[in-house]
């Protein structure tokens, strides 16, 4: 009786199995592959010298060769990039969730004169591409002595990135309850304290997009750091790789390792954080 | 009990530190652009007060036209082709239950990773010895081809810029399509409707209003390309990939003339506000809610 069941069990699946299942798994494989691919093509490449890829672009690496990342490490200093990328965005991080958060309650909280203006000023923000006011952000970093320092970056992220933060802070905050801040408030608590120790802590999601988001955006920032903090000391990853890209155009395989090195980090922090950024992107949709 | 209002010190504080990073460093300068943009000034040095000649040079200059009309299309790439992939793959995964996580992943990940380290790795497609498209002609013996020419370069920062950012479409929609009550397929199921009854009665009505946003996102988004264009043809060969941030670059930077530089700003900011207007009123109907 048993094989009769399994019989049927394979016979019902066989009825259930749809042409269009299968066609709209091949459809989503297809693009799926377009992501997937070439990543694969360019880690694989970047094991190997710059001739080899040339006469064998497909062949599996054989063996590990290292090369490609110790010229990374020492030809462009891919090290000290890393090290300018995650001071400087790092930084941007902290400030941005700081500020952002502050400015976000004083929004959602108090009533005040000039609160429109605010929010009419921030959805301006939102669509001012860097191109606008690089000018004379160069102007004033020159003046201030900081262009090619690693405020030259930090301040001006920093800015662009708070209209953003503000707007998704405020909009999570304004729908938090305010009964334990009343409660608070006859506790004794004064305003950093209920700031701090009530409003952060019930934000963290919001926290965490916004956190994502402003890294994500720094480190891949190549417009700004291109203008701001392109010496050798200070700059950050896609500067190198711009130069990579215009210096060493036919070392294939620095190229190939390059790329490797920039998407690791990133590739890292996307897993890890996946479902935050998800959603994320849905709740901040208002940046493209 | 609670006050609310009143209280200046307390909002002055909290707000000091965001309204002093956003005016300096965004909205001051933003003012200021629009201020620049009336002066001849190379290398930033002495400028000379020329009212509107900068955009007098800008009508008669062909890679400005050449720009605009790279950007248009650029545009119409990202709505039709970049959102209309993003669209169709959600509701294809949304037809599907295993593996969903997986394409989300998968098609999620260009999005978030650099433009630039992105167009370095299409640099290595479009190589002429070597590169990724070439050696997989070769495999069929066909004849290397040169990927980057004046008729092709605009084509070719296109693909990868509109690939990028299918995912991010793709997201959102899918989003929207989840939020969707399943009561509403179960009553359509009872009243015998199949499939395409589906799509177009239940599914594209009510996504409708967050495909108007993703539209909108895109139509923005193009004024701000620039790191593939960039990285991989510079805006050339002679202009025929050029875009306005690029050439905004290229002329501020690189030929450091820093008026005209502005100039090309104030038209990036005049065209981003002109077209959120157009698109909103045209994109503008009865929402559908439930």
């Amino acid at each position: 009786m048993v094989n009769n069941t399994v019989f049927e069990r394979i016979q019902k699946q066989i009825t259930n199995f749809k042409l269009s299942k299968l066609i709209i798994y091949i459809v989503l494989s297809v693009w799926a592959s377009t992501t997937i691919l070439p990543l694969l093509w360019i880690f694989n490449n970047s094991f190997k010298a710059s001739n080899e890829i040339i006469n064998k672009p497909f062949a599996i690496a054989g063996k590990f060769n290292p090369v490609n990342y110790l010229n990374a490490l020492t030809k462009v200093d891919m090290g000290r990039s890393y090290m300018n990328s995650f001071i400087m965005s790092g930084s941007v991080v902290v400030l941005v969730m700081l500020f952002g958060g502050m400015a976000a309650y004083a929004i959602s909280r108090f009533e005040f004169r000039g609160r429109t203006i605010i929010q009419g000023a921030l959805a301006i923000g939102l669509l001012i591409p860097g191109f606008v006011t690089v000018v004379p952000v160069y102007e004033i970093l020159i003046k201030l002595h900081l262009v090619d320092t690693y405020f030259a970056l930090i301040f001006p992220q920093t800015a662009g990135n708070l209209v953003f933060a503000t707007l998704v802070l405020s909009a999570y905050m304004a729908s938090l309850p305010k009964e334990l801040e009343e409660a608070a408030i006859l506790d004794g608590c004064n305003r950093w304290q209920i700031f701090s120790k009530i409003i952060v802590p019930m934000s963290k999601p919001a926290f965490a997009t916004v956190g994502i988001f402003s890294f994500l955006w720094s480190y891949n920032d190549l417009f700004s750091s291109l203008v701001f903090v392109s010496s050798k000391k200070v700059r950050p990853i896609c500067v190198l790789l711009n130069e990579v890209s215009s210096q060493y155009g036919t070392d294939y395989g620095l190229q190939a390792t390059a790329v490797v090195l920039t998407v690791v980090p990133v590739l890292i922090v996307y897993l890890i954080l996946q479902r935050q950024i998800v959603s994320g992107l849905t709740a901040g949709a208002v940046k493209g | 009990m609670f006050k609310i209002k009143g209280d200046k010190k307390a909002i002055f504080l909290f707000l000091f530190p965001a309204a002093f990073m956003m005016i300096v460093f965004l909205f001051y300068p933003l003012v200021r652009t629009f201020y620049k943009s009336m002066f001849y000034s190379l290398n930033n040095i002495s400028p000379r007060f020329i009212g509107f000649g900068n955009y007098i040079k800008m009508f008669k200059d062909p890679a400005i036209s050449k720009s605009i009309i790279n950007t248009l299309i650029f545009m119409l790439a990202s709505v039709f082709v970049q959102v209309g992939i993003g669209v169709l793959l959600a509701m294809l995964v949304d037809m599907i239950r295993a593996g969903q996580n997986f394409f989300k992943t998968v098609y999620l990940f260009p999005v978030v990773v650099s433009a630039a380290a992105l167009g370095l790795m299409f640099n290595l497609f479009y190589g002429y010895d070597g590169g990724l498209l070439n050696s997989f002609l070769a495999i069929f013996g066909i004849g290397k081809v040169v990927w980057l020419t004046e008729k092709t370069s605009l084509l070719m920062v296109i693909i990868p810029t509109v690939w990028q950012y299918v995912g991010f479409y793709f997201v959102i929609i899918l989003t929207a399509i989840t939020k969707i009550p399943t009561t509403f397929y179960e009553a359509a199921h009872l009243e015998g409707a199949n499939a395409y009854h589906r799509i177009t009665k239940i599914t594209l009505p009510l996504i409708f209003g967050d495909i108007k946003v993703s539209i909108m996102l895109a139509i923005t988004g193009t004024l701000k390309v620039f790191d593939f264009v960039w990285i991989i043809t510079q805006g050339g060969p002679f202009d025929s990939s050029q875009v306005l941030g690029t050439y905004m670059y290229d002329i501020t930077f690189q030929r450091r003339l820093f008026g005209y530089g502005s100039s090309i700003a104030v038209l990036i900011v005049v065209l981003g506000f002109a077209l959120t207007f157009f698109t909103n009123k045209f994109l503008k109907s009865e929402d559908i809610t439930y």
